[in-house]
């Protein structure tokens, strides 16, 4: 990157954080509520998109990570006395990286609709356990539980407000995006490139390709564990709708509304499409999901690339 | 414990009933499936909206019962109307992707289920409808009153099956289908109008959908979310029976109906479906080009 570029792109980073951290303290309630979910969906769209847009594998079973980090949350919150915000988090973690590895495992042995057919098929036998395991997940009731307060051990304690749920996530997000956009640069992330231009060549090379596909779809899984650990905070429940694959398709609708293979795109994608379902919802009540599918089937047609793909190489250097 | 007693502790009366209703479940799902595999063989497209298409069938022949009483005449109007809608859907949205990366036919057949499902809802409301069976006779299986119409849903499924595979060997535009599936390009080269023939699969496969809505219709309340279950065992069937491999899938349908007929004896009804995923997990590892076709070389 040359440094002029360098210094325009974090300009508009700072520029973009700053207004996200003053959000806020301006939005009035509905809003501040609606921006932190589109930051913890744009996070789990992130974490496809290492998948769809980084690897070239679409996974149409994201549902289950997710779903798992909503559940491991649940698990600490409700066992463990006092509810420890971080023990929640490496729960869910941990839920969704045991899930991850499991799901990895399998399916990275196929490719392309072989892939997202089996990754869906894996998320729905994690629904119907979900849903039918009634004495430990509570069913299709869920689960929930108190909110846990922010606290660093030892220094202090505080119950979340709105505020401070809203910097909380949001500096999590940050921090993933960071994560995540180290790790697309790195000779890692350009072994992943490499094998969504030409996975033969790549294999040709030398790279154990299954080994770092199952990489790529273990480290999705985590951050998309991630969200689901932040959503359960926010909303104080765990429920199998989750985990069912609609979940899923709306995760790839993020990424490709907001363009694949720039990790902000599906942040903005996920955005489009929650500022798309206010303003529909409207005039349609909860059918809004027809105008909604036929402009993502019209995206789909005549802009495949999604509103940031003209970016994509210079958010990628 | 002797062999005597084993065997006689097996439930024979239950495990019979339960095969002929896996048999009867394996027709209906056979006949959803070999549309899909239809669709996948010749043009690569998964169709995420078959299920809808089956559910709208079963709407289209909710409305027809109740105006006109024919059952028949539903099943027929219900085949005709869908397999139009389905013409129309491939020639506004798939024809656009195609030579596209297939994964983007996914995405709008994904979308086109959203809408659909969407539609129906807003339309005939969240309330299950009820379709009429055409007749009402019973006979009797060991303790139960059995009907005769589910043994007639698995003849017909059967028959429709049948006319469809005779077509693909001998009409003349069966033979077009089967050559566009096998080479594209070499179709169009012998003059054969390769995208009317991709829209005509699409809608005979969207046709044999609706069809199958109708007959099963009077099985289970027709409602918005009815397709959901069908396409992904669907799914599954297409991929255990080896993907684009018609009487692969037809196989693979009976062959996964009757297992999760004979879990069910067992466990409860939603418990048995994870059986379909486990055989689908196991082909995956150990057979991964599918069950029922031959070893390729």
């Amino acid at each position: 990157m040359s440094k002029r570029s360098a210094t325009v792109y974090w300009t508009g980073f700072a520029i973009i954080l700053a207004l996200l951290i003053v959000a806020p303290l301006v939005l009035p309630e509905f809003w501040r509520r609606f921006v932190t979910e589109i930051l913890i969906w744009g996070l789990l769209a992130m974490s496809s998109d290492i998948l769809i847009g980084y690897t070239g594998m679409v996974s149409f079973g994201h549902s289950a990570f997710f779903g798992l980090g909503m559940y491991g949350a649940a698990a600490a919150l409700l066992m463990v006395r006092p509810p420890n915000l971080w023990l929640a988090i490496v729960y869910g973690l941990i839920g969704s990286a045991a899930i991850g590895l499991f799901v990895a495992y399998f399916s990275t042995r196929l490719r392309d609709i072989y892939f997202a057919i089996t990754t869906l098929i894996f998320s729905q036998i994690f629904y119907v356990i979900i849903f039918t395991w009634t004495e430990v997940t509570g069913g299709e009731n869920g689960l929930s539980f108190r909110r846990p307060p922010l606290a660093i051990p030892g220094l202090f304690s505080a119950p979340f407000t709105a505020e401070t749920l809203h910097w909380f996530v949001l500096a999590v997000v940050t921090a993933s995006y960071l994560i995540l956009r180290r790790i697309t640069q790195s000779p890692f992330g350009m072994v992943l490139q490499s094998i969504r231009e030409n996975e033969p060549r790549t294999r040709a090379i030398g790279y154990a390709v299954e080994r770092y596909k199952i990489v790529a779809v273990m480290l999705s899984a985590l951050f998309a564990g991630l969200a689901g650990v932040l959503y359960a905070v926010q909303n104080r429940f765990a429920a199998p709708d989750f985990v069912y694959f609609l979940v899923s398709g709306e995760t790839v609708i993020f990424n490709v509304m907001g363009g694949i293979g720039t990790l902000v795109g599906p942040i903005v994608g996920a955005g489009f499409f929650l500022l798309l379902r206010e303003a529909f919802s409207r005039f349609f009540t909860e059918y809004y999901l027809i105008p909604v599918g036929i402009i993502f089937i019209a995206m789909v047609i005549f802009m495949p690339q999604g509103l940031l793909g003209f970016m994509r190489r210079w958010l990628n250097r | 414990m002797g062999i005597e007693q084993i065997f006689a502790a097996i439930p024979w009366e239950t495990i019979i009933i339960q095969t002929v209703n896996g048999i009867v479940t394996g027709m209906i799902l056979a006949l959803i499936a070999s549309g899909l595999t239809l669709i996948f063989g010749i043009m690569d497209v998964v169709n995420f909206a078959h299920g809808e298409l089956f559910m709208l069938g079963a709407y289209i022949g909710v409305v027809v019962i109740t105006t006109s009483g024919s059952f028949w005449l539903a099943l027929v109007i219900a085949t005709l109307v869908v397999a139009l809608l389905g013409a129309a859907l491939q020639i506004t949205t798939l024809r656009p992707l195609l030579g596209r990366d297939p994964l983007t036919t996914i995405l709008a057949t994904f979308g086109i289920s959203l809408v659909l499902q969407n539609y129906a809802l807003w339309q005939f409301g969240p309330v299950a409808r009820k379709i009429q069976e055409p007749f009402t006779g019973y006979f009797t299986l060991f303790y139960l009153e059995y009907p005769w119409y589910r043994l007639l849903i698995a003849a017909l499924s059967a028959a429709i099956i049948g006319a469809f595979w005779l077509f693909l060997k001998y009409g003349k535009y069966g033979v077009w289908i089967r050559a566009t599936t096998q080479d594209r390009v070499m179709a169009q080269a012998m003059g054969i109008p390769v995208p009317w023939v991709h829209t005509g699969a699409f809608a005979i496969g969207a046709g044999m959908a609706a069809a199958s809505g109708v007959l099963f219709g009077p099985l289970v309340g027709v409602n918005h979310a009815m397709g959901l279950d069908w396409i992904l065992k669907a799914f599954i069937v297409v991929v255990v029976g080896g993907m684009g491999s018609l009487g692969g899938s037809i196989a693979a349908s009976i062959f996964i109906s009757l297992l999760e007929a004979y879990a069910s004896i067992w466990v409860s009804p939603a418990q048995a479906g994870i059986v379909s995923f486990v055989v689908l997990i196991l082909t995956l590892l150990f057979r991964p080009t599918g069950l029922f076709v031959p070893t390729p070389k």
